[in-house]
């Protein structure tokens, strides 16, 4: 039986962007905040200290900063005929862990979304034709739009001292920018990184080619930064140990660097770590809820009653917990029914790896979101009418640190070990050069999360199933990205080069990207969404699923955190200006 | 109820008395509620533990020659730089098997085993630590068979470099083990040991880093990022130093 805490106005299901934001703005507002976060307290000075962050085996191959299977994993298959069977050990994606969430460990790269992008199944149609669209496919429009969202993509650019520089302000294009961006308020708050010699070399060739290349937008910002609440960001060195790391520079965002500062002093906010959410409390109606109940590491269950319940886990984790918690109906592939679980989808990236002739990259001078980009092939920037897919994605010199036990180029054909091999990586390390692709992944009937039939967790909990393969449609778009990046490194004059597309079947063994989204979708229509488009709960009013990944209908062509931070932000405003003032259903 | 009877900030002590008491009971850290302020405290870092030379920790005598055999055929010595042996490659996997990683401490392992797809990833209860005890037997045995009852270490170069292609390939077929799966293992965490941190035990006096050269811990190269194609000048230095800069045990 668990143990009923004193009342809370708000409670918090784990502690990353999306949390220490809601937390911030509305415990801002004088409300009783908690965060329930299941993983250790972190912050830079003790988990992340430039003494020794910079350890490849501790965090890049050992994951210490990661989710630990034990604590939760989940199912994967390719499709319902397979059994599926779990993650033991993750490397698929990377699941965060502790406060921050997987802001700690991120790379950094920080984009909008294309206005096109949030209505999308409208805009195709109207471009190429219902018709066009494969049955299967069930992508549909965002219930907000990208001039809705604008001002929000700002706020949390500021907060996090993103350095770029824009391609379009308020309708005018800049130079030097990513002329396809939507059009953006103001200027990015700390200017472009330094490029290193890779990056400047892709730029040239692109640009050779006509193509209009930028910096991408970084979160491992430029220059000393104080951002909105008074925190003092550092510079990037440029260390090359941002994915998979933390900070010790304060340079990379985060909600240690960003947001805790100033929230941990607020006294109406406590966080409660090591402690794991097990379910969403209900009352007898089943249309309210009452707060969460929790377990410690000594074993103890504890309730948190609370008014409103914000669900801020990781995205995969957030459909879980709205699955075990009985809120909104499950998703059904049969039939087509449900929600909760449905429009799962990934990302689809591919690369194109080179040796090129007599250089010295210093390729381990790097940052996790440095590096030159083109958007030109990026969701509907090109005609899709005879191509037989869409979507898309953007692409570049995506090199984020040549660490050498996962980083250790040798030309094709040699052996994996012995004196040629050692001989090979020695002449090789300084000239092997990598670029990628970063593309859409739309959803599919038959791509979903539900709850596994078999495997448990250590609370006797089923873990969630995820039911997932690449599609032909990403395979075609992966093939044609991939072909076009192929053209770039061919400028570039190689030694040799290895163009991968992305071919089924997924491998949750490969690493790819942690950009796992859906679940949750928000929508105009509950049949065919969980939250509204003020993240909100269709069926429970006063649970919020505020912008976590989990509520992507699809997606797009861009790694996630601007939008999470932003979809943050609106959510936020949407619960202080409306909610509070007549809490109740906002749609 | 106990409501209000909970500490709203762990004092230091109370940590202290926390973390001794989970010494026997195991678990890696305790709930807590933390509220007005961030609970930094001084001495609550964790950084690695260094690797101590002495015996070894998790090879027997038998296993840890065969292994040491090994590593100087997958990084041998050369004119370039020292082998796997002498760059410390057996001692960081036995430090490796000797600690969590071994048991697979933090995986999910609960049953049913089942033999998936590729994709699915490695679904056995046998843990690396296991693997090793089982591959390394299964080696000798196999060994000794097929080269008159000697041990692998005591194998010619190029008999040594035979076995370990076989098992890579799948030519060799171990009793009960699968050689290849084994030899995969074997070659990743000898790589790791190369290129990891000294700090581990692997990577003697950055043998790894210079080979290749990789400046390690370094994380400041503000004044290097736009100087293109130039060799950036700095050796390379690791989680504790050189060790041209510390004191000799």
């Amino acid at each position: 039986m668990a143990r009923k805490l004193p009342r809370k106005d708000v409670v918090v299901v784990g502690l990353g962007w999306t949390g220490s934001i809601l937390a911030y703005e509305l415990a801002k507002q004088g409300l009783d905040v908690i965060a329930i976060e299941r993983g250790p307290w972190r912050d830079t000075a003790t988990d992340f200290p430039p003494g020794y962050a910079q350890d490849e085996l501790r965090y890049g191959v050992r994951l210490d900063l990661f989710l630990r299977p034990q604590q939760e994993t989940l199912t994967v298959r390719n499709n319902m005929k397979q059994t599926a069977l779990p993650i033991r050990s993750f490397s698929g994606f990377l699941p965060g862990n502790g406060v921050g969430g997987a802001g700690v460990h991120w790379n950094g790269q920080t984009w909008r979304f294309l206005p096109s992008d949030f209505n999308l199944r409208s805009h195709l149609e109207q471009r190429y034709g219902a018709d066009k669209i494969p049955a299967d496919m069930t992508i549909q429009d965002w219930p907000v739009s990208y001039d809705e969202l604008e001002s929000y993509y700002d706020r949390f650019e500021k907060l996090a001292g993103i350095s770029g520089k824009a391609g379009n302000l308020n309708g005018q294009k800049q130079a030097g920018g990513n002329p396809f961006e939507g059009w953006r308020s103001s200027e990015y708050p700390t200017p472009p990184l330094k490029q290193n010699y890779g990056s400047a070399l892709f730029a040239e060739a692109a640009q050779k080619l006509g193509y209009s290349p930028f910096p991408r937008p970084s979160a491992n910002i430029s220059e000393a930064y104080t951002n909105p609440l008074g925190i003092r960001m550092g510079q990037c060195t440029y260390c090359g140990f941002c994915e998979r790391f933390g900070c010790g520079n304060y340079a990379k965002a985060s909600p240690q660097v960003c947001v805790l500062p100033a929230l941990m002093r607020m006294p109406n906010f406590s966080v409660q770590t090591e402690s794991e959410v097990t379910k969403i409390n209900l009352d007898s109606t089943g249309k309210r809820a009452t707060g969460v109940t929790y377990v410690d590491t000594s074993g103890e269950e504890w309730e948190q009653p609370a008014d409103i319940v914000l669900v801020c886990a990781f995205s995969l984790f957030n459909v879980r917990l709205m699955l075990l918690s009985g809120i909104g109906k499950p998703y059904d592939p049969v039939s087509g029914k449900g929600v909760v679980g449905r429009n799962y989808a990934y990302q689809t990236t591919s690369g194109v790896s080179m040796i090129l002739k007599d250089k010295i990259l210093n390729s381990f001078i790097a940052t996790g979101s440095g590096g030159m980009m083109i958007d030109e092939f990026n969701g509907d920037n090109f005609d899709h009418k005879d191509l037989g897919f869409f979507g898309g994605g953007y692409m570049g010199s995506g090199q984020t640190g040549a660490r050498p036990i996962t980083t250790l180029p040798v030309p094709k054909g040699t052996p994996k070990w012995g004196a040629q091999w050692k001989k090979a990586a020695a002449e090789t390390y300084s000239s092997g050069y990598g670029i990628s692709t970063h593309g859409s992944s739309y959803s599919y009937r038959d791509c979903y999360l539900d709850l596994d039939p078999t495997y448990k967790d250590h609370f006797g909990r089923p873990l969630m199933r995820m039911t997932f393969d690449f599609h032909d449609n990403e395979i075609k778009m992966s093939q044609f990205l991939t072909d076009r990046l192929a053209e770039i490194a061919k400028a570039l004059d190689p030694v040799e080069m290895t163009a991968s597309p992305r071919k089924g079947p997924w491998n949750s063994t490969i690493y790819q990207t942690t950009h796992n989204t859906g679940g949750t979708v928000m929508g105009a229509d509950p049949e065919t969404s969980v939250v509204n488009r003020y993240c909100q709960s269709w069926d429970v009013s006063n649970v919020f699923v505020p912008g976590g990944a989990s509520v992507f209908p699809q997606n797009h062509g861009y790694n996630p955190t601007g939008t999470v931070g932003a979809l943050a932000y609106w959510t936020a405003d949407a619960i202080k200006d409306r909610y509070l003032k007549n809490p109740g259903p906002l749609v | 109820m106990i409501d209000g009877s909970r500490p709203s900030r762990m004092s230091r002590r109370s940590l202290l008395v926390s973390t001794a008491a989970l010494l026997v009971t195991g678990a890696a850290a305790r709930a807590r509620t933390i509220t007005q302020g961030m609970p930094w405290e001084p001495g609550t870092a964790s950084p690695p533990l260094q690797v101590r030379a002495g015996p070894w920790m998790f090879f027997t005598p038998d296993e840890a020659a065969t292994v040491e055999a090994a590593v100087d055929r997958l990084i041998p010595p050369d004119e370039r730089g020292p082998g796997g042996k002498d760059a410390g490659c057996a001692v960081y996997i036995d430090r490796q098997l000797a600690g969590p990683y071994g048991v697979g401490a933090g995986l999910y392992l609960r049953p049913p085993f089942m033999p998936g797809v590729a994709s699915q990833g490695y679904q056995s209860p046998d843990m690396p630590a296991a693997r090793y005890r089982a591959g390394l037997k299964a080696l000798a045995d196999y060994v000794k068979a097929t080269f008159a009852g000697k041990a692998f270490r005591d194998l010619a170069s190029a008999d040594q470099d035979q076995v370990l292609s076989g098992l890579e390939t799948g030519k060799i077929a171990l009793k009960d083990v699968n050689g290849a799966q084994f030899f995969a293992l074997l070659l990743q965490n000898t790589q790791e040991g190369f290129f990891a941190d000294p700090v581990y035990g692997g990577n003697k006096d950055m043998a790894g880093w210079k080979l290749v050269g990789f400046p390690g811990a370094r994380y400041d190269y503000r004044d290097w990022v736009e100087r293109y194609n130039e060799k950036y000048p700095l050796p390379p230095v690791g989680i504790m130093g050189r060790s041209d800069w510390t004191v000799k045990e």
